[in-house]
């Protein structure tokens, strides 16, 4: 049992600690799994999350950065003021609790349909749209010299990427051809300015309390890039939840949000923002194309998945609305 | 022949079952889970509703804009290569058209909520 371990663990680099109560699994896939516990310490008790890969699922899938660069970026970011959990311990061998971290727990909604209908978040929906912005420009501000190495993106890649996994499903899909062919036709390519990029900011990664943003979470998608990716893939229309008229996850504008990063001391491109929110969107149907692949192959042979897979004609009127808009 | 009652008539029945007497009595992740497989149970009633006039008509589309019979998935294969290639482009008489018309189709049996999806149902004609 995991008790033990973490029990073990926790005593070894926090003074006082005298155990952990019980631990229950938050999420988890084959390879990574997030816990909830609390330290349980004289103090008072230290709310904490364990993200880990199990022991014999080191390999991590191609795109992801791995478990020791997202705690190293989440020290990073958290020491140069951006809204980020407390690393507090890096797992190692001697732990036996497999690869990965601990670290403090944020209170607060990830949900997004909670974050954009309760009550207890009206006042800080105007705020986010702004908030985002600039943590966005402390994410992409980090020193590169500081960085663990991280895979290297560029749009023109990133199509690549996309084009591949869907060629690899063999179900022909005309509205994702012409999105494919109007991204290879408008590709800015590299950008001028290469920065880290979060690469997965958009709701669910949010900790929003009745304040506004509280943390930022799950840097497994990170890497060096065009930093106007980050601000394309939070306005793609998935994440706005029905609110289509508030481009930035449902509760604010592209106005807010750039007027917030550029407060930071950052210059904003539109143009590659609109242009990295088409490849999102495709990004996304490729992506629940998978998913009702994996469904279909195991081993997560789980309805959810075979839903999410029935999600990809969504963005397909996404991309037309962009793409091909009708004449009224 | 098979008897009556349709398939559709017997998803829906199952649906409402599910719906009206077993999620109040169902909490926590499983709630999520039914929610999920009523809303599962419902797109395949609609696409057993609205799948053959759907389908027939996409085919007649294809079969006009690229002057060719043949399966839906053939003729689906021919547009993308066309596509991609860039024989097709939206300059092609009836292919936005098309294309919008197979995605409507699409999303009425998918996920006939989706804000898009009825902003776009409020602008037709």
């Amino acid at each position: 049992m995991i008790e033990a371990e973490l029990t073990r663990c926790v005593a070894s680099w926090c003074p006082g600690a005298t155990g952990v109560t019980l631990p229950a699994k938050l999420s988890g896939g084959a390879s990574q799994e997030t816990w909830t516990f609390d330290i349980v310490h004289p103090d008072g008790n230290i709310g904490a999350i364990l993200r880990r890969a199990p022991k014999g699922y080191g390999a991590a899938p191609s795109r992801a950065a791995g478990l020791d660069n997202e705690a190293f970026l989440m020290r990073l970011a958290f020491e140069a003021g951006v809204p980020s959990p407390r690393v507090l311990h890096v797992l190692r061998p001697e732990d036996d609790l497999g690869t990965g971290f601990i670290m403090q727990r944020v209170e607060g909604e990830t949900i997004a349909r909670k974050i954009l209908r309760d009550e207890q978040f009206a006042e800080a929906r105007p705020l986010l749209a702004r908030q985002l912005g600039a943590i966005a420009a402390g994410i992409h501000r980090l020193p590169r010299d500081k960085l663990p190495v991280l895979r290297e993106m560029n749009s023109t890649k990133e199509i690549a990427e996309i084009e591949r996994e869907y060629r690899s499903f063999g179900w022909p899909r005309p509205v994702f051809e012409l999105a494919l062919r109007w991204l290879r036709d408008h590709d800015p390519g590299p950008s001028d300015e290469v920065t880290l990029v979060h690469g997965d900011f958009r709701h669910g990664n949010f900790i929003i309390g009745a304040d506004g943003v509280r943390a930022v979470l799950d840097w497994e998608l990170a890497h060096t890039g065009d930093p106007m990716e980050d601000l394309g893939w939070v306005c793609v229309n998935s994440w706005r939840f029905g609110e289509i008229d508030k481009p930035v996850g449902g509760f604010g504008s592209r106005e807010d949000l750039f007027a917030g990063y550029e407060a930071a001391g950052r210059k904003v491109d539109p143009a590659r923002v609109m242009f990295w929110e088409v490849i999102g969107t495709l990004r996304w149907g490729v992506m629940c194309c998978g998913m009702m692949q994996r469904f279909r192959l195991g081993p997560d042979h789980s309805m959810e998945r075979a839903m999410i897979g029935r999600r990809a004609s969504e963005t397909e009127i996404d991309l037309l609305r962009i793409i091909a808009p009708r004449r009224r | 022949m098979q008897d009556e009652p349709r398939p559709g008539e017997l998803t829906k029945a199952v649906a409402e079952f599910l719906r009206n007497d077993i999620a109040p009595l169902v909490s926590g992740h499983n709630a999520f889970k039914l929610r999920v497989a009523v809303n599962a149970l419902d797109l395949v009633t609609r696409q057993l509703t609205l799948e053959q006039g759907g389908d027939a008509a996409e085919s007649a589309r294809l079969a006009a804009l690229l002057g060719r019979q043949g399966s839906l998935l053939e003729l689906n294969r021919i547009l993308s290569e066309g596509i991609a290639s860039g024989e097709v482009d939206l300059q092609t008489p009836g292919l936005s058209d098309h294309l919008w018309q197979t995605t409507m189709d699409k999303l009425a049996v998918d996920q006939p909520n989706y804000a898009a999806y009825r902003r776009e149902l409020g602008n037709i004609g």
